[in-house]
C-alpha cells in the first residue's frame, strides 16, 4: 500500500457517505429517521420497498423512465453513427461550423428550454408520450454522441474501409459488419454517456409529460408534498434510482476513461 | 486524411433535422417572446428590445448574475486542481483501478433531483449525518435553512461530491496514455516529482483537462435541479442562481417577454464565457 493511495481512499470515502446515508435511511422507519441521529437502522425495515414494489404509481415512475432513457440512447446513438463517421472521414462544405453548432448546444440551460419545449411538443400532439422526452434529451445527447464516436472512429485507419470496398462489400454491409465491430467500445461509452445524461435530467423530463409517461422524479416530488414528508419511502424510492446507473457503469468500467480522452476539443 | 466529399451531408442530415428540430423552434419561440408583450388569448405587441433593457438594467438579474458567476468559479477553483491531485493518486493498473472508477462514478448516475433530495436530508441538523455531526460533535450551529453562508457552503460542497469525478476520470485517461518510458527518462535525469507533473503529465492532460474545465463551466453555470431541490434558492434569495431565478420569471410569474429575454442573455454569456475559455486554453497549439 503506497502512502499517497490515502487520497483516493479519502475521497471515496467523501462520495460514499452520503450514499450510505440514503440507503440506511431507506431501511428505517419514517419515525426512526425524524426521532433522531442514528447510524444504522434500529428496527430494519423493508417497508419502504414493499410499499413501492406494490404501488404502480411508483413502479411506473422508474419504467416509464428506463423506457424514455433507452428511446433516447438507441436513437441518440443511431443518428449520431452514420454522422460521427462523415465528420471522421470526409471535408464537406461547413463541417467545422456544423460541429461547433452542434456543441453548442451541449451549453444551452435547460431551464431556457422549458417553456418552448412544452408548446413544441404539446402543438404536435406528443405531450405526455415516452417520444417526448426521448426526443428532447437528443438536444444535448446526440452532440455528445457524435463527440464521442468521432473521436473513436478517427483512430481507425481509413486503409480498413478501403480494404473492404476493394474486397467488394458495399458501404451498409462493410459498415455494419466490419466497422461498428471496431469501434464496439466506442458505441459503448457513447450509449453509456447518453444513458447517463438522459437519466439525470430531470426538468425537461417533468415538464414534458403529465400522466402517462410521468418519470420517477415527478413521482417522487408528488409524494412528498402529498403524503407529509414520507422520508423512509422518499429515501428508498432514491436508493432504487441508483442502481440502473450502478449496473450500466460496471459494464462500461473499462471504457469510461478513454471515452473522453479520445474526443477531440 | 480526410477527403473532400459533400455527400457526407446525407450522413449528417438525420443529426441536423433531429437537433435542429429541437433547438431552432424552441430558440425562435423565445425570440419571438422576447421582443413582444403578450396579455393572453394569443395577442402579441410588438415591443423591440425593452425587455432585454429592463432585465440588463434590473438589479434582480445583476444579483442572480452575480451570484451565477460567483459560484461557478468557486466550483472552478476546487473541482479542477482537487480533481488532477486525485487522479494523479490513483494506482495506475490492477484490481482497484475498476472498483475505484466505478465508486468514483457513482454520485454522476444519481438522478439531479435525488441529488438535491438526499443533501437536503442529509445536512438536515438532528436527524442528518452531517446537520447532527456539525451541530452535536463539532459544537458549531449550522442550519442551511436560516444562515446564507451554510446554505452556500452546502451547495458547493454537494457540487463538489457530485461533479469533482469527472474532472478525476478525464484527468486520468490522460495520465494512462503516457508511456513509462517518459517517467524512466524522467528518473534517469533525476527530475524532482513536480517537474514530473509540470513537464510530462500536465502537458498529456491538456487535451482532457480542456474538455473537463469547459464541461464543468457549461454544467455549473446551468445548474438548476440542484440547489433548487436542496434550498429552494434560499434563506431569501441568497443561492438563487441564474437558472433558478429564469425559472421562477418564466414558469412562476408567467411574465414570457423579460423571461425570453433572459434566456438569450443567459445563452449568449454562456456562449461567450466558453469560447473565450476554449480560445485561451488551445492558444498554444496554433503556434
Amino acid at each position: 500500500m503506497r502512502k499517497r493511495s490515502i487520497i483516493p481512499i479519502v475521497y471515496i470515502i467523501f462520495l460514499m457517505l452520503p450514499i450510505y446515508w440514503l440507503v440506511s435511511m431507506s431501511f428505517k422507519t419514517t419515525n426512526e429517521i425524524l426521532a433522531g441521529f442514528s447510524l444504522f437502522p434500529q428496527t430494519f425495515t423493508v417497508d419502504s420497498y414493499v410499499a413501492i414494489f406494490t404501488d404502480p404509481t411508483w413502479y411506473w415512475g422508474y419504467i416509464n423512465s428506463i423506457l424514455y432513457v433507452s428511446l433516447n440512447t438507441v436513437l441518440s446513438v443511431a443518428v449520431a453513427l452514420p454522422a460521427a463517421y462523415a465528420f471522421s472521414r470526409y471535408r464537406f462544405l461547413g463541417d467545422k461550423q456544423l460541429f461547433f453548432w452542434l456543441l453548442t448546444n451541449r451549453m444551452a440551460p435547460a431551464a431556457v428550454f422549458a417553456l418552448p419545449f412544452f408548446q413544441l411538443y404539446s402543438s404536435i400532439g406528443l405531450f405526455d408520450t415516452h417520444l417526448a422526452v426521448a426526443l428532447a434529451h437528443t438536444l444535448f445527447n446526440v452532440p455528445l454522441a457524435v463527440w464521442i464516436l468521432e473521436g473513436f472512429m478517427r483512430g481507425i485507419p481509413k486503409e480498413l474501409d478501403e480494404t473492404a470496398y476493394v474486397d467488394g462489400y458495399s458501404f451498409p454491409r462493410f459498415f455494419v459488419t466490419i466497422f461498428l465491430p471496431n469501434i464496439k467500445a466506442g458505441v459503448g461509452v457513447a450509449a453509456f454517456f447518453c444513458f447517463m445524461f438522459s437519466w439525470v435530467e430531470m426538468l425537461l423530463a417533468k415538464t414534458l409529460t403529465a400522466v402517462e409517461a410521468k418519470p420517477i422524479a415527478a413521482v417522487m416530488t408528488r409524494t412528498a408534498s402529498s403524503a407529509g414528508y414520507e422520508l423512509g419511502l422518499l429515501a428508498a424510492a432514491g436508493t432504487l434510482t441508483i442502481i440502473p446507473g450502478a449496473i450500466v457503469i460496471w459494464f462500461v468500467r473499462n471504457y469510461i476513461a478513454r471515452g473522453f480522452a479520445l474526443g477531440r476539443v | 486524411m480526410r477527403t473532400e466529399n459533400q455527400k457526407a451531408w446525407f450522413f449528417v442530415l438525420p443529426v441536423l433535422i433531429l437537433v435542429a428540430f429541437n433547438a431552432l423552434v424552441p430558440m425562435m419561440t423565445v425570440v419571438n417572446y422576447s421582443v413582444q408583450e403578450t396579455f393572453g388569448d394569443n395577442l402579441f405587441f410588438w415591443q423591440g428590445l425593452d425587455w432585454f433593457e429592463q432585465i440588463l438594467r434590473s438589479e434582480r438579474f445583476q444579483a442572480a448574475l452575480g451570484r451565477q458567476f460567483l459560484f461557478t468559479a468557486i466550483i472552478l477553483l476546487i473541482e479542477v486542481p482537487l480533481g488532477i491531485i486525485i487522479a494523479l493518486s490513483m494506482p495506475r493498473k490492477g484490481f482497484w483501478v475498476p472498483v475505484c472508477l466505478v465508486l468514483m462514478a457513482l454520485p454522476m448516475l444519481i438522478p439531479w433531483n435525488v441529488v438535491g433530495a438526499m443533501w437536503n436530508i442529509f445536512a438536515l441538523p438532528k436527524i442528518g449525518m452531517l446537520g447532527y455531526f456539525i451541530n452535536d460533535v463539532l459544537g458549531i450551529r449550522y442550519d442551511m435553512t436560516q444562515d446564507p453562508l451554510a446554505a452556500w457552503i452546502t451547495v458547493i460542497v454537494m457540487d463538489v461530491w457530485h461533479w469533482t469525478s469527472l474532472v478525476v476520470l478525464l484527468c486520468y485517461a490522460g495520465l494512462v496514455s503516457i508511456p513509462d518510458a517518459y517517467y524512466q527518462a524522467a528518473k534517469i535525469d533525476g527530475a524532482s516529482p513536480w517537474s514530473v507533473f509540470r513537464y510530462i503529465q500536465l502537458p498529456k492532460m491538456k487535451t482532457v483537462l480542456t474538455i473537463a474545465i469547459l464541461l464543468r463551466f457549461m454544467d455549473s453555470f446551468n445548474i438548476y435541479t440542484e440547489p433548487f431541490v436542496l434550498t429552494g434558492g434560499g434563506p431569501g434569495n441568497s443561492t438563487t442562481l441564474l437558472s433558478i431565478d429564469l425559472v421562477k420569471i418564466a414558469l412562476g410569474q408567467f411574465d414570457l417577454g423579460p423571461a425570453a429575454a433572459m434566456s438569450l442573455i443567459y445563452f449568449a454569456i454562456t456562449l461567450l464565457v466558453s469560447w473565450v475559455f476554449y480560445v485561451v486554453m488551445t492558444k498554444d497549439d496554433q503556434k
